[in-house]
């Protein structure tokens, strides 16, 4: 186990370094650059001494190997240099933010599991009942239904709601409140987009426990559990659910890649200033500073996600023990 | 064609017979079996009917702006009522769906087919050439789809041949992964070993012999992924990082405005969300059945 935990943490070296590269090499070969559009965005004249200064300034005219080198340093010790559009430092500028998308990204993930498991389950025992119909088709139109408009659904039905209850519109605060500070108002901020996000998580998550849960009570342990005369309740809680939760496990892995791409485009919907808004507005301005960091950071995050999740999937299971 | 039912032959010796019955055969058995998967087909299908004869099913001009009718409610001639420049939501709609279609079975098609040759090319040759391979593969999927796409499209910049680009991309590996481990499969098989004997050089056995008998995953594949091209480029698309005004294209018509009208017209913010929700939907559904259908193996619970 231990052995494998290293072997593992080994790999993710020449997987980053590969992924660094790549982001490296994608965004060097962008026609124009981000000085061309800082210094003449409205389509007036560039003064080509300003346009010299800026570019030895952000380092393009050096050759293209030292600027690899330089990024790849920077990104291994943590130094990834300034936003090319606000000349802060780009750790800070995602420092800032960080605290909010993982909040949703936390927040969206319990609310599909909460979701998930209890709905998966009755549709698996109550298997091609209307019950079971009607949890499918749900399940499978979220994962049809984009989060963005998820979102502004939300909106709009909070608008309706509030103005027929109280008379007057009501929509969340935009302004970020830590939830240590100001509980209540940080919730009502962010459970929307959490919500947005985490119900197509929750979609494939319960299809998931569904169909394995419906192999789990197959097996000839439950057989011999309904033998002995155990209640029904027993074996679904005590037997069955705990072994059928393994591949549940492994979804959240995978469904973490559509959680990070959600999050960029509810934020968005939400106008809250986090990661994924950040990432946007890099995009739109060219700034490839801050755009090669938050590639790196998102896969940096994506690949250590995926390495716990195979490795609580051997904790939880005994049988696993990867060599 | 010889070759091609030579490979059928040798294939249909390792298989359980029912994986080489006749096409019609295999669409009546569908029909049967899977009432589910052919409500998506329907849908796959009047969308494709829709944007084919969009000019005939629409009563206006997409395009055509009206200072007279912002923001009209739904009523007898506008359907799903206009958006804040006036123009008929339900024609956009209409041609949207070409948009949408357009996108994304073009990049489905392009990644997939770079995808079948890489996969199978990857498993034919294996050694160095697939470790290699294999490995850029790993670092490519440790992008996350959306995130990829929008890091292509920061190089390219928008429009829609971009954003086809951006979603080709992220799709090759993908494709190419799951058509290789099939392939690999494929390869112990003896006519492979035949077909080298017969001195056929590799582009031959790779796409005559390989590439046809891995078509059953391979075409599961395409499906699903046409319903999430279709949601990534209204993403993109949304976010103002895809299709350009005045293309009508669904996740543009979400940008513009409509949730500072979602309240005073909420039609501009509902119908194209409902027009790519049911898309994806069909794709989806049709995506599912074809996988019970074509490849019982590998009816998985995703």
């Amino acid at each position: 186990m231990y052995k494998y935990v290293v072997k593992r943490l080994l790999l993710l070296i020449p997987t980053l370094f590969g992924a660094a590269v790549l982001v490296f090499l994608l965004l060097r070969a962008v026609p124009g650059d981000v000085c061309q559009l800082r210094l003449g965005g409205g389509g007036e004249f560039i003064d080509p001494a300003a346009l010299e200064q800026c570019k030895v300034q952000l380092g393009l005219m050096d050759p293209l190997h030292i600027q690899l080198v330089d990024f790849l340093t920077g990104f291994f010790t943590f130094n990834f240099g300034e936003s090319m559009w606000t000349g802060r430092p780009v750790a800070l500028e995602i420092g800032l933010r960080f605290e909010l998308s993982l909040q949703i990204a936390i927040m969206a993930t319990l609310v599909s599991i909460i979701v998930a498991i209890p709905l998966g389950t009755i549709s698996a025992i109550k298997q091609n009942t209307w019950i079971d119909y009607v949890v499918r088709t749900v399940s499978i139109a979220g994962i049809a239904i984009p989060s963005f408009w998820l979102g502004i659904i939300i909106i709009l039905g909070l608008l309706i709601t509030t103005q027929a209850m109280t008379g007057v519109p009501w929509m969340p605060p935009i302004d970020y409140r830590p939830l240590w500070v100001d509980p209540g108002y940080n919730l009502s901020m962010l459970i929307w987009p959490a919500v947005a996000t985490g119900y197509r998580y929750s979609a494939v998550a319960t299809r998931m426990t569904r169909s394995a849960l419906l192999e789990v009570l197959r097996e000839d342990y439950v057989r011999t559990a309904r033998a002995k005369g155990l209640l029904e309740k027993m074996i679904i809680n005590r037997h069955a659910l705990r072994n059928s939760l393994l591949p549940v496990v492994t979804i959240i892995g995978i469904e973490f890649a559509f959680l990070m791409g959600g999050l960029v485009v509810t934020e968005q919907v939400f106008n809250l200033n986090g990661i994924g808004k950040l990432f946007v507005e890099s995009v739109t301005n060219q700034d490839y500073v801050m755009t090669q960091s938050l590639v790196m950071l998102v896969v940096t995050i994506f690949v250590l996600v995926n390495l716990v999740v195979d490795i609580l999937y051997a904790v939880l299971d005994p049988r696993i023990r990867y060599s | 064609m010889a070759t091609v039912s030579e490979g059928r032959l040798a294939v249909a010796m390792f298989e359980e017979p029912a994986a080489v019955k006749p096409w019609h055969e295999k669409l009546r058995d569908m029909a049967r079996k899977q009432p589910v998967g052919v409500a998506g087909a329907i849908i796959v299908v009047l969308m494709i009917l829709m944007a084919v004869f969009a000019d005939v099913v629409t009563p206006f001009d997409p395009l055509q702006t009206s200072y007279e009718y912002m923001l009209a409610p739904p009523d007898g001639s506008f359907l799903f009522g206009t958006d804040m420049l006036g123009r008929d939501v339900y024609s956009r709609i209409v041609y949207g769906a070409r948009t949408a279609l357009f996108v994304g079975f073009t990049a489905a098609a392009v990644g997939g087919a770079l995808g079948l040759v890489l996969g199978v090319s990857s498993a034919y040759f294996g050694g160095l050439f697939d470790l290699i391979f294999q490995r850029v593969m790993d670092v490519f999927m440790a992008f996350p789809l959306v995130i990829m796409a929008l890091a292509v499209v920061s190089i390219l910049g928008t429009g829609t041949e971009n954003v086809i680009l951006a979603i080709i991309v992220p799709f090759v590996p993908r494709c190419a992964r799951v058509v290789r481990s099939s392939a690999l499969q494929i390869r112990e098989i003896p006519y492979i070993d035949a077909a080298k004997a017969c001195g056929f050089g590799h582009t031959r056995i790779i796409l005559r012999h390989m590439a046809p008998n891995v078509m059953a995953p391979f075409l599961i594949m395409v499906t699903a992924f046409v319903g999430q091209a279709i949601l990534t480029e209204a993403s993109l698309s949304y976010l103002g990082l895809g299709v350009q005004e005045p293309t009508p294209a669904w996740g543009l018509m979400l940008q513009g405005g409509a949730e500072e009208f979602a309240e005073t017209a909420p039609w501009v913010a509902v119908f194209p969300g409902l027009a790519i929700t049911l898309a994806v939907f069909g794709f989806n559904l049709f995506g599912d059945a074809l996988r019970d259908v074509l490849d019982p193996r590998l009816r998985s619970s995703q």
